[in-house]
């Protein structure tokens, strides 16, 4: 029933001091590779990424049909998973399997882009806010409180709604633009954090000036908390994308996406279960892939796994 | 404590009405307007158009628009619905309450489960039941909401029948008994419900885990333990209430998502809520309900977050003083 | 003194299992405390002084272990053999613990008070008045003022030495017959310090508890200790009355330490060290575990593991110098002794 952890004290007398095979010369970038490589789950995630990605990529070369062709309306519609079609037919006689495929494509873009777009856009902010600090910072701070009060979901809709169809440009823009503020705030403490440090006013007083100081000294620390960010946003973004979609707001109709397989799934899910549940089993896959890489991405660059001791 | 509120509030009144600023601006920003784009409007003549736009003042320069967006605002004024045929006001107060007690069911449901969930874990840390329930839960927080209703629809009210399949009354709800229509009431919102929270739990169980696990090593824990207290007194009474203050603080971060999250269900689920109503709104081009949602939405955000806020407070007296 | 001692710790051997090896924290500790008196353990980090604490209450967490053929007698149980209700009934009841780091020993969401009072409700199945004022006494035997509004703050409300008056009222709610004090007065800076101690000296007089004061510093032994236990790589390699201690210390280790303690009004260029490092509890060396920093080591004393040696009246030294004492010649120098411990197993005799 007790938990297995060192109780801190008793060891502190016992200190078997944790030595680094080399001496403790090795750079912390190094360390943090060996333990995430170390870590199965999380490679397994990179290695899920990296298939889905590969699917994606390729996806004209691997699909067994085109996604779009209707192959035997009469014959050939809705037919459940079989040899011919791994994953079956949907109501318009199309391959689910090609679809699914296909779908990857927009899907994993579409939240790649706008991820970057949001990091950067977010870390920018958030980093001048967070350097500049007093007044600017707490006006600049107060806006994105209010933005993040925003339901994103709802959100998207308002914009949608005027904007009309919105294509898959729009998408990744509407994506970024409301996806950025979260990031921006944890920018912003890990800027003001840094900031602190004793380096940087060492930094300052040989006479560095602050692009310098933001550009070397502070931004790298920011850069793996951010990038962990990015990850769980990556799976983040591709399930509201889809949600979208589903929804009928996201992706054009004719373009395969998993939301819009989703959206033609639904009208007779009951009998024809094939179609929703691949295509969520492919977007689960992603979300849990794009989940255990920043996991293990958090947990190979937190200060806890640096043998310092 | 009480000046702790005071500013909450006014913060969130703050935050409520950059919000809103924010959502008129960047919702008129976007190229197009109400009339633009729906099939309506491309068969009727364009000097019919030019007449509804001036009645909605649409004509008028966008600062003169944003004045009196925030007066007819302060009387609970949205404009007339599409939609609905009346004023956007009324269906969204219809719908508001449903969401509400969707959100709150899941959310409570959520974190019961979840903060016992974790305790558990965290209790039994390292033995084969924890990992087991750590797969678990890390699978289903990765599942989308909508395909998580669709299979429990799928599932338990397609194949086996246990729960209806949409909407939040029975059609012929208003000829049974009271005592039936509880239950009725209740069976329709069991499914709903129970997608939201099962992925609130699985999240906040990870969380809640990992909080505790933070929290048992600490001294504190220790010099508790070196009183006499037993582990269940140290873990339920010590441990919890120190890591519960993360958590607390994470689901007031993620109100605004689970609000997302329900829009999705309540589309699945046919449930007659504010998300359902925003959704339809889209597909009619309905305007004012649409940026009413987003309001109210944006409202209750806030509310929820000045109550976790509260709440943390109470529960961590150190941040009283902030 | 024909009267049993309240505790005794009797071969007391405390393992931690890891993945590095097993580090053997303590290996072989026995001493007593009587009743009304204060034991002093000294010695370096890493010699295994706060897990015998521990030891003691079993607040010994895995992959820590107590090793069967330890015994601790108190009141006439072996503590190690009570069940888990038996334990529990002993701490902070009849053996109370005072812990090193006043920050982080107490709960911030609780008031004082109610931590205090918490003792009593569990021991006592005080009612939450009760209990309540029984803090609030305490809170006035350790000398805080205005104990009554006091005792509805929160531990970040008050400073470092409050709150190690705090965490001595803590252990004194049961009247408890011994007191554990773990480095009490490490945390807190020197003026704190002595009056936390002198609290401490008048308690024990006034409600006649035993205390074991674990610590580092030697100042501290001075002013409260009657008996001393010095340890070192997990073994007791000293134990002598206070007085005897600081006038004529027998083991190279205690020597060393007196010697490194800076003293006013003696000119010193530099202060003196004990040359090398503790080793590592995974891997004691073998024989006298003190032999690669000690400047009278000889060839017995990496063959033999030294008993402790009776040297006077109370007074034992696990050294063989008691059974050659002509041996006592320095042969190394601080400089030589650090080049020694370098390269392992000594050098010539």
């Amino acid at each position: 029933m007790r938990p297995s952890r060192f109780d801190a004290a008793a060891l502190h007398d016992a200190s078997v001091p944790a030595q680094v095979a080399d001496g403790g010369t090795i750079p912390p970038a190094r360390v943090a590779w060996r333990a995430f490589a170390r870590d199965r789950s999380a490679v397994g995630g990179v290695i899920l990424l990296l298939l889905l990605a590969v699917m994606a990529i390729l996806a004209d070369h691997i699909a067994p049909y085109n996604p779009r062709t209707l192959l035997d309306p009469i014959r050939l519609k809705n037919v459940a998973p079989s040899l011919d079609f791994p994953f079956g037919t949907d109501q318009f006689s199309r391959d689910v399997l090609s679809r699914v495929i296909h779908g990857a494509r927009v899907s994993l873009a579409v939240a790649f882009l706008s991820v970057i777009a949001a990091a950067t856009v977010g870390t920018a902010y958030g980093a001048i806010a967070g350097y500049i600090g007093g007044w600017i910072d707490s006006a600049m701070m107060r806006f994105v409180d209010a933005l993040l009060a925003i339901p994103r979901v709802l959100l998207l809709i308002a914009v949608a709604t005027l904007w009309g169809k919105v294509d898959v440009v729009g998408l990744v823009v509407l994506l970024g633009v409301t996806g950025w503020f979260g990031v921006s705030r944890l920018v912003r403490s890990l800027v003001i954090g840094a900031s602190e440090d004793e380096f940087v006013t060492a930094a300052r007083a040989l006479g560095a000036g602050h692009i310098r100081i933001l550009t070397l000294h502070i931004l790298p620390q920011v850069a793996s908390p951010v990038l962990v960010a990015a990850t769980l946003a990556i799976g983040n973004v591709v399930v509201i994308e889809s949600g979208l979609t589903f929804l009928g707001m996201g992706v054009p109709q004719d373009t395969p996406s998993w939301g819009g397989l989703f959206r033609d799934g639904m009208d007779a899910y009951t009998a024809h279960w094939w179609v929703p549940l691949f295509t969520g089993v492919a977007l689960v896959a992603t979300v849990l892939a794009a989940n255990l890489v920043a996991d293990g991405l958090r947990q190979a660059l937190s200060p806890r796994q640096l043998p310092a001791r | 404590m009480r000046r702790f509120i005071l500013r909450r509030l006014l913060h969130g009144v703050a935050v409520i009405f950059i919000a809103t600023t924010l959502s008129f601006f960047l919702v008129h920003l976007a190229p197009g307007d109400p009339f633009s784009s729906s099939l309506e409007s491309l068969a009727t003549d364009p000097r019919v158009l030019a007449a509804r736009r001036a009645a909605y003042g649409l004509d008028r320069p966008l600062a003169e628009q944003y004045v009196r967006f925030l007066t007819r605002l302060v009387t609970g004024d949205l404009g007339p619905s599409i939609l609905a045929a009346g004023p956007a006001e009324d269906a969204l107060a219809a719908a508001i309450p449903n969401t509400l007690v969707l959100m709150g069911t899941a959310l409570a449901l959520g974190l019961i489960a979840g903060v016992a969930l974790g305790a558990w874990q965290a209790m039994r840390v390292g033995s084969r039941a924890d990992r087991a329930v750590d797969t678990a839960s890390l699978v289903v927080a990765s599942l989308p909401e909508f395909w998580l209703g669709l299979l429990l629809l799928l599932l338990l009210a397609g194949k086996f029948r246990l729960f209806p399949t949409g909407g939040a009354t029975d059609y012929m709800h208003d000829l049974m008994s009271p005592g039936e229509r509880i239950v009725d009431r209740l069976r329709h919102l069991a499914l709903p419900a129970l997608t939201l929270a099962l992925l609130s739990a699985a999240s906040i169980a990870r969380y809640q885990r990992a909080a505790l696990l933070d929290v048992l090593p600490q001294d504190y824990v220790r010099t508790a333990r070196a009183k006499g207290l037993g582990e269940r007194q140290l873990v339920w009474r010590h441990a919890l209430r120190n890591a519960l203050v993360p958590t607390i603080v994470l689901v007031g971060l993620s109100l605004p998502a689970l609000l997302g999250g329900a829009v999705f269900v309540e589309r699945v689920f046919a449930w007659p809520g504010m998300g359902r109503l925003a959704a339809d709104a889209y597909d009619a081009r309905d305007y004012p309900i649409v940026l009413g949602a987003t309001l109210v939405g944006t409202a209750l955000v806030t509310i929820g977050g000045i109550a976790t806020d509260v709440l943390h407070a109470i529960v961590d007296p150190r941040v009283r003083s902030r | 003194m024909t009267q049993l001692p309240l505790l005794t710790v009797s071969d007391l051997r405390t393992y931690f299992y890891t993945g590095a090896g097993v580090a053997r924290a303590v290996d072989g500790v026995s001493f007593d405390i009587a009743a009304g008196e204060t034991l002093g353990i000294v010695g370096e980090s890493g010699c295994g002084k706060s897990v015998t604490a521990l030891s003691i209450l079993r607040l010994i967490q895995r992959p820590g272990r107590i090793e069967p053929g330890s015994r601790i007698l108190f009141e006439g149980q072996d503590l190690l053999t009570l069940d888990d209700a038996g334990i529990r009934r002993v701490r902070g009841n009849r053996i109370a613990m005072i812990f090193q780091e006043p920050m982080t020993a107490l709960n911030p969401v609780f008031t004082v008070g109610d931590q205090i009072a918490e003792v009593a409700r569990v021991h006592a199945s005080a009612s939450r008045r009760d209990a309540w004022s029984r803090a609030v006494e305490m809170l006035t035997l350790v000398g805080i003022p205005a104990p009554a509004e006091r005792a509805s703050q929160y531990p970040h409300q008050l400073s470092g030495g409050m709150r190690q008056r705090v965490l001595i009222a803590m252990a004194l709610v049961m009247n408890p017959a011994l007191i554990i004090a773990d480095e009490p007065t490490t945390a807190l800076d020197v003026t704190i310090q002595a009056q936390i101690l002198e609290l401490l000296a008048d308690l024990q007089q006034r409600l006649g508890t035993s205390i074991a004061m674990i610590t580092h510093d030697l100042g501290v032994i001075a002013e409260v200790a009657s008996r001393v236990v010095v340890m070192y790589g997990g073994e007791v390699v000293e134990e002598a009355r206070v007085e005897t201690l600081f006038a004529e210390p027998h083991h190279p280790y205690t020597e060393g330490l007196l010697h490194a303690m800076p003293r006013v009004g003696r000119r010193q260029e530099r202060l003196a060290v004990i040359p090398g490092n503790v080793p590592p509890p995974t891997a004691w060396p073998t024989g006298c575990r003190f032999r690669d920093r000690c400047a009278y080591a000889w060839e017995r004393c990496e063959r033999e593991h030294p008993p402790l040696y009776h040297i006077g009246a109370g007074h034992v030294s696990r050294c063989h110098l008691a059974d050659e004492p002509e041996r006592r010649t320095p042969k190394r120098t601080a400089a030589t002794a650090t080049a020694t411990a370098v390269s392992v197993g000594g050098g010539p005799a």
